[in-house]
């Protein structure tokens, strides 16, 4: 077992695999000679030569599009959208191309391409660097939308999105690139060195697609969250002394509603937390999906945490981000409701 | 103050509207073999002669002249004459079959024959096709049977997309046609893609890919050309400017000032702008755009100037935006005749051949309609397991459709 952090991890993941299948392409604006601003694909373009790891135009529309043409010719592309705010000018390749591939060509046709891209705030962006915008994908149907949160989770998802025949979306909370964050900005910072899941296996393995976790056991309550917000969630339920029982999404399409319904109704209260706006968001399905398959024994309303409905605002980051202090309100009012 | 120059919006006009005698005094043309045929390898930027002229073989005595004269073997061009032969009688018959409400929508490529056959006939069957929505003459070129495209037209169940698609939105992975999306110009930025992979594994299959011009004005079409011309992909970049993107003409996608061709030297992409009708003038710059790209001269824009002598498709009626006696008017005449005149003037073709190529080629769309019709129509006979619906969504069925297939069985019940 290595020590990594979320950025070595993916690195690695895209190493074994560079290695194992020589028709994976990693390809995306300043992965290859420079290694990617986040320095994800460091070292990569030299150790596989320009023609497997390839710096591509400023053109997210033509480097999901020329993806899709790589993987019907073959090829199992691993595209980097620089930040997942960028993704959109790529939008209409990803839902009426990548996505629908396979089902309009009755199975003929397909594309297994992974679209990697760092999401979430905490890290000064504003409201074009901060973005969280897994539900936009999440209605698309045909595509998959993984979401780790710790390097462990990000190397084996990163491996089975690779592996897996079907296009996925994989968004990397930048936040917890270099370590695991609980939503305090004021505290020091904590690398991954630290925590159990930072431990990464050097060479192949997998996380399985579809498959959430619980993080931590618990009775009080269950609290559903992915990315940078399970981190927030747990030191949000430890400062309140509650036994929450925390579950890590991971994957957002296909859902893993079975681990989240067993826990809640267990638990019989339940707080969803995403960094993405609220209205609409993602946990508005896992809210409603939860109603239907758990009320009876529910025993207070779901509640739902999220970022305000506005765009990301630069000067009032730690205003907008749903910390510690918002999840533990929510959290509160779930446990007092009756 | 009165004369000071001031900022303006032009508003572009076609020459004509209903009512109005045809006018193509717009079309720069040029007589057949005025254009010279330069070496494969010649730079893009050379290529600018080529993409503002017209390359034309055909001239009007329906001899081969100049430099572009493919040189084909008589059974080449007969076969040729076949493919837009079927292609034009199975339209026709798709049509007719519509207006009679068998099918619910049809898209002919009447007039624009020239351009999949010829590029279709140029090209290998190991090259990839990414085609726009009026390009069936490629089906007709690599030998899928009419009943199979048919049943697609039918959604019936033999629907080669499990009743998913609109009719004419085929796919053929065996044939190397790719899927047809329905959103315009998505296709081009994918050719490269597909073409920069054959680069990649070394290969020298090539891609070639085809839109409109009205839809040239996407972004797909600006990020096609960016990729093709930094990685030099091997792919052919085809613009079919049939002159009317429904009732949107040329100039609203920019041809006023400027050919689509012109495009390419910009991009540093060769560019060649060709008579669309003229069989064998496409032929031969598809094979020049294809070998260059085999031989690692990178991409090549090609403007097909053509006419759209259809109505957009069948939900369309061009009589409310464009003259009507717009097709007869139209300089390039038409891809079947030219190649017919041409073949009867070498001595390989005659007016009885052709009425029994013509009768034969009915009878055998008749026959595979009637085939077809078996397997089910939109209102009649067996049809489709809506079961369909929820698979190849993904590659296996996650739990939340099996559900919604489960829901949809006891909703039928």
């Amino acid at each position: 077992m290595a020590r990594m952090n979320m950025i070595q991890a993916l690195n690695s993941a895209m190493d074994v695999m560079l290695e194992r299948d020589p028709g994976v392409v990693v390809l995306g604006e300043d992965v290859g000679y420079f290694g990617g601003v986040f320095r994800t694909t460091d070292g990569l373009q030299r150790k596989y030569g320009e023609h497997r790891v390839l710096d591509s135009p400023i053109s997210e529309l033509g480097i999901v599009a020329t993806s899709i043409g790589m993987a019907v010719n073959g090829l199992r592309p691993v595209a980097e959208i620089q930040f997942a705010d960028y993704i959109y000018p790529g939008y209409d390749q990803i839902v009426s191309e990548l996505a629908r591939l396979r089902y309009r060509s009755a199975g003929e046709f397909y594309a297994p391409v992974t679209i990697r891209t760092p999401c979430g705030g905490g890290i000064r962006g504003g409201q074009t660097h901060s973005q969280s915008p897994e539900a936009i994908f999440a209605h698309i149907c045909g595509i998959k939308v993984v979401i780790p949160s710790n390097p462990y989770d990000a190397k084996g998802l990163l491996i089975a999105s690779i592996e897996d025949d079907d296009p996925v979306i994989f968004l990397e909370p930048k936040r917890l690139y270099n370590g695991p964050f609980d939503g305090d900005p004021g505290k020091p910072a904590v690398p991954w060195s630290a925590h159990p899941r930072g431990e990464v296996p050097e060479g192949h393995y997998t996380v399985p697609i579809s498959k959430a976790q619980i993080v931590r056991a618990g009775s009080d309550v269950t609290i559903i969250a992915y990315g940078t917000m399970v981190h927030v969630a747990e030191a949000a339920a430890a400062s309140l002394g509650l036994d929450a029982e925390i579950i890590d999404v991971r994957t957002i399409v296909p859902l893993d509603t079975g681990t989240l319904c067993e826990s809640v109704r267990r638990t019989g209260r339940c707080l969803i937390v995403h960094e993405a706006t609220r209205f609409a968001g993602f946990g508005a399905e896992i809210s409603a999906t939860l109603q239907e398959q758990c009320f009876w024994q529910l025993q207070a309303p779901i509640g739902r945490v999220g970022g305000w409905d506005t765009p990301y605002p630069h000067a009032f980051e730690w205003e907008y981000f749903p910390g510690q202090k918002r999840v533990a309100m929510a959290l509160e009012a779930v446990m007092t409701a009756s | 103050m009165a004369n000071r120059p001031r900022t303006r919006l032009h508003v572009p006009h076609p020459p004509a509207r209903p009512g109005d005698r045809a006018d193509f005094s717009y079309l720069k043309l040029q007589p057949a073999g005025a254009q010279p045929r330069p070496d494969v390898r010649v730079s893009a930027q050379a290529t600018l002669p080529m993409a503002t002229g017209l390359v034309r073989v055909l001239d009007d005595e329906h001899r081969a002249v100049g430099a572009w004269d493919p040189r084909l073997e008589p059974e080449v061009l007969q076969g040729g004459l076949r493919h837009m032969l079927l292609t034009r009688i199975f339209d026709e018959r798709m049509q007719r079959t519509q207006r009679q409400g068998r099918i619910s929508f049809y898209m002919r490529c009447l007039g624009e024959e020239a351009v999949s056959v010829a590029g279709a006939m140029a090209l290998r069957p190991a090259d990839m096709l990414f085609p726009s929505y009026r390009n069936q003459g490629f089906y007709m070129v690599r030998g899928r049977p009419l009943v199979d495209l048919m049943c697609q037209l039918l959604s019936n169940t033999r629907d080669m997309c499990k009743g998913r698609q609109l009719p004419v939105m085929y796919h053929w992975r065996e044939g190397n046609i790719f899927s047809i999306s329905g959103n315009l110009a998505t296709q081009f930025p994918q050719a490269v893609g597909w073409a920069m992979a054959a680069a990649i594994k070394g290969e020298d299959h090539v891609a070639a890919t085809w839109i409109g011009e009205g839809s040239s004005a996407e972004g797909d079409f600006h990020a096609g050309m960016v990729f093709a011309e930094v990685y030099e992909a091997p792919v052919l970049l085809n613009i079919v400017n049939n002159q009317w993107a429904i009732s949107t003409f040329q100039g609203f996608a920019g041809g006023e000032r400027s050919t689509f061709a012109a495009r390419g030297p910009g991009y540093g992409v060769a560019g060649v702008r060709v008579d669309g009708n003229d069989f064998l003038a496409v032929h031969a710059v598809t094979q020049w755009a294809a070998e260059r790209a085999r031989k690692g001269g990178g991409p090549t824009l090609i403007e097909h100037v053509t006419y759209r002598a259809s109505a957009h498709s069948t939900s369309d009626d061009p009589s409310r935006y464009r003259p009507k006696d717009e097709y007869e008017r139209w300089p390039l005449g038409d891809p079947v005749e030219r190649l017919k005149q041409h073949l009867i003037a070498l001595g390989e073709w005659s007016e009885e051949r052709h009425a029994a190529l013509t009768k034969e080629l009915e009878e055998q769309v008749g026959a595979s309609w009637r085939e077809a019709t078996k397997f089910g129509t939109l209102g009649e006979g067996p049809r489709l397991d809506p079961d369909l619906m929820f698979e190849d969504v993904f590659k296996e069925m996650p739990e939340h459709l099996a559900l919604q297939r489960d829901q949809l069985r006891a909703e039928r019940s």
